[in-house]
Order: C-alpha cells, then sequence, then structure tokens
C-alpha cells in the first residue's frame, strides 16, 4: 500500500513568517553589541558588568565537542544578537497597543494573547524574537505576590531577586553556549513564587523567532519559594528558513525547602526540510536546583522540531530528600538529530531521581540519550531510577544509550533498564486491520510507546503533544 | 458477496497459495479446515490485505476488485479479520482504541461519529453478552491479557464493528471449552442473511459449536475437498490424510 497523501502532509505548519519591521543590534558579536542590548535593556550597570564579564570570559572558551552530532562551524560575527519589532521600542503599556500583526502572528500559532480568548487556566509569556510582547493574567497574579513578568523587566523591578539568584544554577562561566547565552541573553521570562504560595494556573512562555540571521538567546528564571508550587510550559516554533539558526537558551530553576517547580516544554523549532536543509540548533542549557530539602524539580520534555536538538535538563539535589525528576521524548525525521537526556547530581542525603526517556528515530535521523547519574559520598540513601526506549523505524536511521553512572557511597541504589526496539510490523497490521491508516496506526502505537511521559504534561498540551508525536513522523513509514 | 477464483499468492518466492477457489454468498457460513502449513493463515492474510505477499488470481468482494484497496480501506469496507495471535500494543488503552477503530469504520461508511458516552454503552452491551470483565477494557491493547482474554476481544470488536465479511483465523485455538462456547455464542448471535463468515481451523471441535453451510479442505495450497458439515465429522474420523 503506498499512501501518497503523506508526502504532501510533511508541510511544518509554523513556517510562515511574518512580514513586520525590526530593530536590530550591530551585526556581530563585540562589546559594542552587549553595550546595544543592555541600553535598549535599559539596565543597571550591574547588568552590564555582568554581561561583560561573561564576554570576557567566552573570548578564552571554546564550542565543546564531544556531542555526537557534528556541524558545521558557526560564524558568530554573521549573526544579529537582538532583533525587534519596531514597534516594541516603547514597550506597549496593554494588550490594546501591541501591533496587530503580533497579535495575529500569536493567533495563527494557536496561542491568544487576548486574555478573554485565553486557553483556560494558563497565563502565557510571549517572546517574539528578542523581546517579550506580552504576558497575560498578571494582575490576578499579582493578588498573590507571584511575580511573571519578562526577565528584561524583572532586571529592573526586582534587582534583588535577580542578582542572588541569576547565574546561580549556571554560573557564566559554565561553558560556551550559557556563557555566550550570559553575554547577550536578551529576554526570557522571571517566575519568583512567594512562601507557602500554589500557583494557581499554569505559566506559560511561548518562544517564537521571526527574522532571519538572528540567534535566539534566551533566559529564564524561576524561583519557587519554601513551600511553594508551580507549572510552568514552555513551547517554541520558528518559520522555514533554509539557513541555520542558532537557540542557545539558559534556564535556571531554584527549588527551596519543600517547593516543588514542573517544567514542562513542547519543542517545535523547525527541523530543516526532507533533505536537511535549514533548521534550528537548538543548544540548551537547563538546570534546576532543588536547594532546599524536601524540594523537587521535574523536567518533562517533548522534543519533536530543531535540526539538531542538543540539551540534558538537569537537576542538583542539594536538599536532603529532594527529588529529580526527567521525562523525554526526543523524536526525530528525516535528517534531524538529537543528543539529548539528563545529568541527576545527588548531594544531599536521601535524595531521589528518576528518568524515563524515550527517543524515537525515523527517516534517516540520530537520535542519541546521554545521561549522567552521580551519587556523591555523602548523599547517602538514594536512589535512581533510569529507563531509557529507544524505536526505530526503518533501517536508516540510528539510536545510542550513553549513560554514565557514578555511584560514590555504599548506601545508595541506581538502576538502569534500557531497550531498543522496530515498530513491529504485527502491531502496524492489526490497527490497518481494524481500519486506522498507516499514518494514524503509527501515531497510535508511538504514542503508547511515549504514554509514561505524555502522561506527565498538563492536560491543556497534553492534547498537543500528542498530536505532535504524530505530526512528526508523518511519511515515516509507507 | 465473496468471490476468490484461481487465487494464487508466494511470500519470498516461495508460493504458498496454488489457485484456490471460494465463493461465498451473503448469509453463509464457510469453514476452511487444512492441515498445520497448507496455507489457511496465507488465506485470512490475503484477503484482508496484507503487504508482502505476491498475489494473482481474482478477488472479488461485493463485486468489486479487491487487489488493489489497502488493508484500511478493506476494514473499512467491512471485512473483518479475528486474528490467530492478536499483538500487543502497550501504551494504548482497549476501550480507546475501540473507539478509535469504530468511529473510523462509521466514518467511511458515511455514518455519522459516536461520542464517548454513545459509545461506551454500546461497548458495555456487547462486553457483556461476552461475558467479558470490563475491567480488561481499561487495560493496555491485548498485553497480558490471557489467550481466552485475546480472543474475546477479536470477538467483541468483530460485534462492535458490524462487519459483512467475518473472517476467523484458528479462532478456536488455545482456548478451553468454556471460552469456546463463548466465542461460538458470539459468532452465533451474529450470523444473519447478510453477513458472510469464513471460519479458517485446524480441528472440527468449534464446528460443534458453529454449524457451517459449507466446509472446504486447503491442503498445499488447495482446495482438494469441498462438502457440508458432514465433511467436518468424516475428516475427524479420516484425518487430512484419508482425504486424499
Amino acid at each position: 500500500m503506498k499512501n501518497q497523501d503523506l508526502q504532501n502532509n510533511q508541510e511544518y505548519k509554523y513556517g510562515f513568517t511574518t512580514d513586520i519591521e525590526n530593530i536590530k543590534a550591530p551585526k556581530g558579536l563585540s562589546e559594542e553589541t552587549i553595550h546595544f542590548i543592555s541600553k535598549i535593556k535599559k539596565e543597571p550597570k550591574w547588568m552590564l558588568d555582568w554581561r561583560l564579564k561573561a564576554f570576557n570570559r567566552l573570548k578564552k572558551l571554546k564550542e565543546p565537542n564531544w556531542q555526537k552530532p557534528k556541524f558545521p562551524k558557526i560564524n558568530y560575527q554573521d549573526l544579529y544578537y537582538y532583533s525587534a519589532p519596531k514597534s516594541m521600542k516603547d514597550k506597549p503599556k496593554s494588550l490594546d497597543e501591541i501591533d496587530p500583526k503580533l497579535i495575529e502572528t500569536y493567533k495563527k500559532l494557536g496561542i491568544p494573547l487576548n486574555e478573554q480568548k485565553k486557553l483556560s487556566g494558563v497565563a502565557v509569556d510571549a517572546v517574539f524574537d528578542s523581546v517579550s510582547v506580552a504576558t497575560t493574567f498578571k494582575d490576578e497574579l499579582t493578588k498573590k505576590g507571584i511575580i511573571f513578568c519578562p526577565i528584561s523587566e524583572a532586571i529592573q523591578k526586582h534587582p534583588e531577586l535577580v542578582k542572588k539568584y541569576l547565574g546561580s544554577v549556571i554560573p557564566i562561566t559554565d561553558h560556551y553556549f550559557a556563557t555566550l547565552n550570559s553575554a547577550v541573553f536578551t529576554d526570557g521570562s522571571f517566575v519568583y513564587i512567594p512562601p507557602n504560595i500554589k500557583c494557581p494556573m499554569e505559566l506559560s512562555t511561548y518562544f517564537r523567532i521571526n527574522a532571519s540571521e538572528t540567534g535566539q538567546f534566551e533566559r529564564t528564571l524561576i524561583i519557587a519559594d519554601k513551600g511553594s508550587y508551580v507549572s510552568y510550559l514552555e513551547g517554541c516554533t520558528a518559520p522555514m528558513r533554509d539557513e541555520n539558526q542558532l537557540h542557545a537558551a539558559n534556564v535556571e530553576l531554584v527549588a527551596l525547602d519543600d517547593a516543588e517547580i514542573k517544567y514542562s516544554t513542547v519543542q517545535n523549532w523547525y527541523p530543516g526540510d526532507k533533505n536537511g536543509v535549514g533548521g534550528i540548533y537548538n543548544f540548551v542549557t537547563k538546570r534546576g536546583a532543588c536547594r532546599g530539602k524536601n524540594s523537587k524539580i521535574s523536567w518533562t520534555q517533548v522534543e519533536t522540531g530543531s535540526a539538531i536538538t542538543w540539551k540534558y535538563p538537569s537537576c542538583i539535589l542539594q536538599g536532603d530528600n529532594s527529588v529529580g525528576e526527567f521525562y523525554s521524548i526526543a523524536i526525530t525525521n528525516n535528517h534531524q538529530k538529537a543528543d539529548t537526556g539528563t545529568k541527576m547530581i545527588h548531594l544531599g542525603k536521601n535524595t531521589k531521581s528518576k528518568i524515563i526517556s524515550k527517543g524515537i528515530s525515523a527517516g534517516k535521523a540520530d537520535n542519541t540519550y546521554r545521561g549522567l547519574v552521580d551519587i556523591g559520598r555523602k548523599a547517602l540513601n538514594s536512589r535512581n531510577y533510569t529507563q531509557c526506549d529507544s524505536l526505530l523505524m526503518g533501517n536508516k536511521c540510528g539510536a545510542h544509550t550513553i549513560p554514565y553512572i557514578r555511584n560514590k557511597n555504599s548506601s545508595s541504589t541506581i538502576e538502569h533498564e534500557a531497550t531498543t526496539s522496530k515498530i513491529n510490523e504485527d502491531q502496524l497490521f492489526y490497527c490497518n486491520q481494524r481500519g486506522l491508516n498507516q499514518e494514524e496506526a503509527v501515531s497510535l502505537i508511538v504514542n503508547g510507546f511515549c504514554k509514561d511521559v505524555l502522561q506527565q504534561l498538563p492536560m491543556e498540551f497534553a492534547v498537543e503533544a500528542q498530536k505532535l508525536v504524530g505530526i512528526s513522523l508523518e511519511g515515516s513509514v509507507g | 458477496m465473496l468471490s476468490i477464483k484461481n487465487l494464487s499468492a508466494s511470500i519470498n518466492n516461495k508460493e504458498i497459495l496454488k489457485g484456490v477457489n471460494i465463493n461465498i454468498k451473503p448469509g453463509e457460513l464457510h469453514a476452511i479446515m487444512g492441515p498445520n502449513g497448507s496455507g489457511k493463515s496465507t488465506l485470512a492474510n490475503v484477503l484482508s490485505g496484507r503487504e508482502g505477499y505476491k498475489v494473482s488470481g481474482e478477488l472479488k468482494y461485493q463485486g468489486k476488485n479487491l487487489n488493489e484497496i489497502s488493508i484500511d480501506e478493506r476494514a473499512q469496507k467491512g471485512i473483518f479479520l479475528a486474528f490467530q495471535y492478536p499483538t500487543e500494543i502497550p501504551g494504548v488503552n482497549t476501550r480507546n482504541f475501540l473507539k478509535t477503530s469504530f468511529n473510523k469504520v462509521r466514518k467511511a461508511q458515511g455514518k455519522k461519529e459516536l461520542d464517548a458516552l454513545s459509545f461506551l454503552k454500546i461497548l458495555k452491551e456487547k462486553s457483556n453478552e461476552l461475558g467479558m470483565d470490563e475491567k480488561m477494557l481499561s487495560r493496555q491493547l491485548n498485553v497480558g491479557f490471557s489467550g481466552g482474554e485475546k480472543k474475546k476481544n477479536e470477538i467483541l470488536q468483530m460485534k462492535i464493528l458490524e462487519p459483512n465479511l467475518v473472517i476467523l483465523d484458528e479462532t478456536d485455538s488455545g482456548l478451553d471449552i468454556d471460552a469456546l462456547k463463548i466465542v461460538a455464542d458470539g459468532v452465533n448471535s451474529s450470523r444473519n442473511d447478510k453477513k458472510s463468515f469464513l471460519v479458517i481451523t485446524h480441528y472440527q471441535r468449534l464446528l460443534n459449536f458453529i454449524k457451517p453451510d459449507f466446509v472446504h479442505v486447503l491442503a498445499d495450497g488447495k482446495i482438494v475437498k469441498s462438502g457440508t458439515s458432514e465433511l467436518a465429522i468424516q475428516l475427524e474420523k479420516t484425518g487430512y490424510k484419508g482425504i486424499n
């Protein structure tokens, strides 16, 4: 049976561009660029100094090269580090003042910025190229003392919190891309949940790269104070372009005593075309510190886009009894490559971590799970459970599992399970015989394979993610 | 309903079916019996459109040539195969699967898709008829099901999807006598003058419970003998060797 329809359906739904006038920083990476960004963001001097410190450090660093997916050398002098719609120069005070073209863009993406027509119970911060364009539900959150705003605004309005926590999980000296981000980050979200407050709604940031030759360097900082709880979602798309675009974000999470942060990502950056031309380089540093006792950080990621995905959302389990979780689905099709996983660093006593990773590889794609479980000398009675499952579709793709495991005390236990399987002809035949076509059958089987991870996502996004899983694999079996 | 003329099928250059002729009218139940390796399951696979076979000969269903029609379209047009070994699909909820399949087939037939509530009503009714534990429907599709549960699940789907042509591929294998009766009752209660059945079986046992209109003996890829239900009884006495 041939499914001709499959081929026609492959189009990337979010591949449109918005024709909008931009203000850009001078091309290239220089002190001048950093001064430009800092000035346009009206930043205090300490922030500029912080950036410059990172920039000086960057000069001594080299890009890491141990990852599996190799990529052509990036010319950092050929990129724009700041791009913003012209109408955002004097920041709009309400949604009514936002350029209708921007509102239209987000509408096309299915992200309503208008609070009346919002997703039920989700507050949204929308980042377009280098600036945050709108944050919804601000008032309702403010009543509870919750701060949810663009990080550029937090730098001005809440400098004490930013100074205390920014770079405290990912130091500016960390590694090439994290340091690059520290020097040139443009916008992103800032969240602070005060003690003993359960955030009443999902907080969400939506990232959109629009301008060409532009890198996106957002920075997100989330602090959950003692006894608080927050669930945060992140979504991303970009237009179809035949050049590769760099996305190097830093995300830092801090959970204090008894606090819990749940961070979910649905990453759907443009993956490039069928022949592997174009697509986003998604080189992201995400790290959470369970700084307080009994704290918990849970990462859930659904990675379906990008030409190359290279990221390891990690947990540093400092507080006694703290818990780190990582649930991941990474789907690669055509020429996409992913090298992703997590690091669980156990430092406190009785710390627990759980890793569930589902890698799906189709076409000529290459999918690597790479993870580190490190249980320290003083992290007595700690436990880790890891399960890595890979699913292969066709015979031209690859799946690799590279676990690094270190246990430095004898009272802790580590379990690791891994499976690799091919999508089963009998399962496809069974579904077909019940009236499902090839695409529907693949989507159903793969969603079943990913179920343990999908059920970790907040309800509103689980449905969207399920559809995305199906769409990403269209045309992979025929 | 179904007309098979001079049907041959080979896989990896090995000829399995070597010119099979069967004609099934609406309302008829035909049994195919035959020793291991005679091509019974291949016939079921070829009728439902499974890929990998090189097929020649004529295959007409409701007057239409089946050769050009994909597996899912055949299913949507009312051809149902109850599998000999229903496959496990981890992570997929049985109830949701049945609903997806039910609505896919309905939609293709130009009928209105049913909402969850209306569907569950039908599901409950049909699963009760088969004496099935409803908890089973909350489990992952066929995962950890006993042999009997898997076969009952097949019959449940047969009842729900209301096909025109039902192919039962050794549905009796691995069933104890109680489960066999339930499955047979499920088939018998679905019989009517519009629906046709092709029951593939190794043993005569099932045919004590499901009375066929015609019995065909398949050996080495050919129908070597056809007759009424008497033939099945004769076979039980003489064995397949006694036929040739």
